[in-house]
C-alpha cells in the first residue's frame, strides 16, 4: 500500500464515510438551528440594549456597560461551562443546546450592543435637532431618523462579529450538543477512523466559507 | 445561592489550583499571541506583492482559516492526526491551530492597515533611495500598525480568550484547572472563580478598547 | 408673535446669554448680526427649546415654551427652523424629508402628506427633485429642501440660523430668493445671517448681538449707515470689507 492510499484509507475512508454521513448531516442541521437562534436573539437583545442606552438613564447605562464588558471579557467556553455545569447546583438544568445558545447569544448581545451604540453616537447631532425641530418626539426621531442611518454604518463590523461568534457553535460539542463536531467526534470514537472528522470539517467549510465571502462582500459594499 | 456559587471554604481549597491555571493561561498567551502576530505579519507582507498568483491563494488561505472554527481545527490535529501515526501532543496542537487560525485574523487586520497608508508614502520613501522592503518596514508598517492598533488589540483580546480551548486537549490552563477543581469538590465555585479571574484580567483591555472605539467614532463625525 | 424676556443661558461656567429680550411682531422680519460666538445660535435655539434657557421666558404664538405642561412636539410644528448645515436626512428622498413630520406628528395619511410635500417642494422651486436623495442635490437645493421641510408644516414663525453660510457663493442667491418669497407671503421670520444685501432689502429690524447681549437695534438703514455704538460700527465695517 502506497503512502497516498494509506492516507485516503485513513482520512477519506469511503466505507466509514458512507456509514456516518447521515450523522454529520443531522449535526449540520443542529449547527444551523443553533446558529440561527444565536444570531436572532443576540442581535435583537444587543439592539434593545443600545436603544435603552440612548435614553441616557445613568444607572441603567452603568448596568448596560457592565454587562457588555462582562460578556466581552469572558471566554465563550467559560460561559458555556459555567451555565451547563454551574446552574444544576441550583436545580436549573439547562441542556447543552440551551447552554450554548444562551452563552453565545449573550456574547453576541454584548458585542452588537457596543457596535449599535457606536453607530447611534456616530450620527451627527444636527440630525436629532432637525427632527426635533419639526416636532418629532425622541422615540420617533430614534426610529425614523437615527436608527436607519446608524444600522447602515454598523453592517460591516456587525457582519464580521456575528460570523466569528456563530463559529463558536462548535464549542457546544464540549457540553454534549450533537452539532457537527459532536457528531463527528463520537463517530470517530465508534469507528476508530478519523474520516468523520474530515466530513465534519468539510461540513463547516460548506457552511461558513460562503458566509465569510459574504462578509467580505458586505465590507466592500458598505465602506 | 452564595453557599453554592461563592463558597469560601471551597474557594480556599481550589485557589492554588486556579492560580496554577492562571499561570499557564498567561504562559500560553505569551506563546500564541506572538505566534499569531508573526503568521499575520507574514500574510500581510505577502499580500503587498501585487501578483494575482500570490493574492488569490493568500485570500483563499485566509478565508479558509477564518471559516474553520478553531476548535474543529484543534480537534482535527489532536484526535485526527494520531491515526496517521502523528502524535503531536496537546501543546503542539494548540500552537499550530492558533498559528493558523489567529494568524489569518491578524493577517486581515494588518493587511487593512497597510492598505490604509497613502501610496505617496512609498513613493516618497523610494524617491529618497530606500528599497521596497526598507520602505515597507520603516515607513509603511509603523503607520499601518498605528492605524489598526484598536483592531490588533481587539484581536489579541479574542486570542487570549481563545486559549480556554486548550482545556479541551487537557492543557492545564485556567478553565481546565477550574473544571478539575469542580469535579473534585462537586461545587461550581471554582468555575465562578476562574470566570472572575478572566474578567479581572481582561476587563482593563475591554475598557481600553471601548475607549479607543468611541474615539474612532467621534473622529468620524 | 414671539415674546422672549430676560433670557440667560449658561453652559457650566460659560455665560452665553446675559439677559436677552426679543419681541417679534406678526409678519415682521428680524435680522440678527454679530460676531461668531456672541450667542446668536443659542438665542435662536431657545426660541424652539432646542436649548433650554437657564432663566427667562419664551412665548411663541401664545404658547409658553418653558411651561412643562406644554406639548413641545406640537408647538415645534408651528416654529420652523432652518440650519446652517441643512441637516437633511440622508437616507430619505427630498419628499421623504418633507413628509416625515407631516405623517408622524401631524398624523396625515401618506397620500395627503405627499400632496402637501409636493406643493412645498414646488414653492422652493424643486418640484422636479422630489425623488432625489440629499446626496444628489447641490448645497443650495439641499437648503431649499430644508426650507420646504419646515414650511410644509405651515409654521407661524420661521427661524433661520446662517442658512447661506455653508453655500458656495453662486448658490446663495437661490436660497435668498426663496426666503424673499416667504417674506412676501407674510411669514414671521427671525434670521441670523451675514447677508447684508438681503437685510437691507427685506428686514424690518436689524439687531446687533455681542457677548450675549443685544447691543443695538433699529431699521436696517440706521444700523448699517449710522450705528450708535462703536462695537457695532467696528463689526459692520469689518463685514463690509469682505
Ligand atoms: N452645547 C454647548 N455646550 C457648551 N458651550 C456651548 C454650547 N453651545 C454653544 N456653546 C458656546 O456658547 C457660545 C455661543 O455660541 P453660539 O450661540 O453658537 O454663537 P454664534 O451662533 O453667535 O456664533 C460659544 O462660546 C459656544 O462655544
Ligand atoms: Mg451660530
Amino acid at each position: 500500500m502506497g503512502g497516498w492510499e494509506r492516507f485516503t484509507e485513513t482520512f477519506l475512508n469511503a466505507k466509514v464515510m458512507a456509514r456516518y454521513w447521515p450523522d454529520i448531516v443531522s449535526g449540520l442541521g443542529t449547527t444551523i438551528e443553533l446558529a440561527a437562534l444565536i444570531v436572532v436573539s443576540g442581535l435583537a437583545a444587543g439592539l434593545a440594549l443600545a436603544v435603552l442606552r440612548s435614553f441616557g438613564i445613568r444607572v441603567v447605562n452603568w448596568g448596560i456597560i457592565f454587562v457588555v464588558d462582562l460578556f466581552r471579557a469572558l471566554p465563550p467556553l467559560v460561559i458555556i461551562v459555567l451555565i451547563y455545569f454551574g446552574l444544576p447546583s441550583i436545580d436549573v438544568v439547562p441542556s447543552g443546546f440551551v447552554s450554548t445558545w444562551l452563552s453565545l447569544a449573550l456574547v453576541l448581545m454584548a458585542f452588537s450592543e457596543e457596535i449599535f451604540w457606536a453607530g447611534i453616537t456616530a450620527i451627527p447631532r444636527g440630525q436629532w435637532e432637525a427632527a426635533r425641530s419639526t416636532g418629532l418626539g425622541f422615540t420617533q426621531t430614534l426610529a425614523h431618523v437615527i436608527l436607519p442611518q446608524a444600522l447602515r454604518i454598523t453592517i460591516p463590523p456587525l457582519t464580521n462579529r456575528t460570523i466569528a461568534i456563530t463559529k463558536g457553535t462548535a464549542l457546544g460539542s464540549v457540553v454534549a450538543v450533537t452539532e457537527i463536531l459532536g457528531q463527528a467526534s463520537s463517530a470517530v470514537s465508534n469507528s476508530y477512523n478519523p474520516s468523520p472528522l474530515t466530513l465534519g470539517a468539510a461540513a463547516y467549510l460548506v457552511l461558513f466559507i460562503p458566509v465569510v465571502v459574504f462578509g467580505r462582500w458586505v465590507e466592500r459594499k458598505f465602506r | 445561592m452564595i453557599e453554592t456559587f461563592f463558597n469560601a471554604a471551597i474557594m480556599a481549597q481550589a485557589w492554588p489550583i486556579i492560580l496554577a491555571g492562571l499561570g499557564n493561561t498567561l504562559a500560553l498567551s505569551l506563546m500564541v499571541v506572538p505566534l499569531g502576530l508573526a503568521g499575520g505579519m507574514a500574510l500581510a507582507l505577502l499580500s503587498t506583492l501585487r501578483s494575482p498568483w500570490v493574492r488569490w491563494p493568500l485570500m483563499a488561505w485566509v478565508d479558509f482559516f477564518r471559516a474553520f472554527p478553531p476548535l474543529v481545527l484543534l480537534i482535527f490535529l489532536y484526535a485526527g492526526l494520531p491515526f496517521a501515526g502523528l502524535e503531536l501532543g496537546g501543546f503542539a496542537c494548540v500552537g499550530i491551530a492558533f498559528f493558523l487560525n489567529t494568524g489569518a485574523y491578524y493577517g486581515e487586520v494588518l493587511r487593512a492597515g497597510i492598505e490604509s497608508v497613502a501610496p505617496g508614502q512609498i513613493e516618497a520613501a523610494r524617491s529618497t533611495g530606500l528599497t521596497r522592503l526598507q520602505a515597507l518596514v520603516w515607513i509603511v508598517l509603523p503607520q499601518a500598525v498605528r492605524a489598526v492598533l484598536p483592531d490588533l488589540l481587539s484581536n489579541t483580546l479574542e486570542v487570549v480568550k481563545l486559549t480556554s480551548l486548550a482545556s479541551v486537549v487537557a492543557l492545564p490552563e485556567l478553565l481546565f484547572q477550574a473544571r478539575q477543581a469542580q469535579s473534585l469538590t462537586y461545587n461550581p465555585t471554582p468555575i465562578v472563580a476562574a470566570a472572575a479571574v478572566y474578567f479581572l484580567l481582561l476587563w482593563p483591555l475591554v475598557r481600553l478598547l471601548s475607549r479607543l472605539e468611541n474615539r474612532a467614532v467621534a473622529s468620524r463625525r | 408673535m414671539i415674546q422672549a424676556k430676560g433670557i440667560h443661558k449658561q453652559f457650566g461656567a460659560l455665560h452665553v446669554l446675559k439677559g436677552v429680550d426679543l419681541d417679534v411682531a406678526e409678519r415682521e422680519l428680524v435680522f440678527i448680526i454679530g460676531p461668531s460666538g456672541s450667542g446668536k445660535s443659542t438665542m435662536l435655539r431657545c426660541l424652539n427649546r432646542l436649548e433650554v434657557p437657564t432663566s427667562g421666558s419664551v412665548v411663541v404664538d401664545g404658547i409658553d415654551l418653558l411651561d412643562p405642561r406644554t406639548d413641545l412636539n406640537h408647538a415645534r410644528q408651528r416654529i420652523g427652523m432652518v440650519f446652517q448645515s441643512f441637516n437633511l436626512y440622508p437616507h430619505m428622498t427630498a419628499l421623504g424629508n418633507v413628509t416625515l413630520a407631516l405623517r408622524k406628528v401631524a398624523g396625515k395619511s401618506r397620500a395627503e402628506a405627499d400632496e402637501i410635500g409636493h406643493a412645498a417642494l414646488a414653492r422652493v422651486g424643486l418640484a422636479e427633485r422630489a425623488d432625489h436623495r440629499p446626496g444628489q442635490l447641490s448645497g443650495g437645493q439641499q437648503q431649499r429642501v430644508a426650507i420646504a421641510r419646515a414650511i410644509a408644516l405651515e409654521p407661524r414663525v420661521m427661524l433661520f440660523d446662517e442658512p447661506t453660510s455653508a453655500l458656495d457663493p453662486e448658490l446663495v442667491g437661490s436660497v435668498l430668493g426663496v426666503m424673499r418669497a416667504l417674506r412676501e407671503s407674510g411669514m414671521t421670520m427671525v434670521v441670523v445671517s451675514h447677508e447684508m444685501g438681503f437685510a437691507r432689502a427685506a428686514a424690518d429690524r436689524v439687531m446687533f448681538m455681542d457677548d450675549g447681549l443685544i447691543v443695538e437695534q433699529g431699521p436696517p438703514a440706521q444700523i448699517f449707515e449710522a450705528p450708535l455704538h462703536a462695537r457695532t460700527r467696528g463689526f459692520i465695517s469689518q463685514i463690509q470689507r469682505h
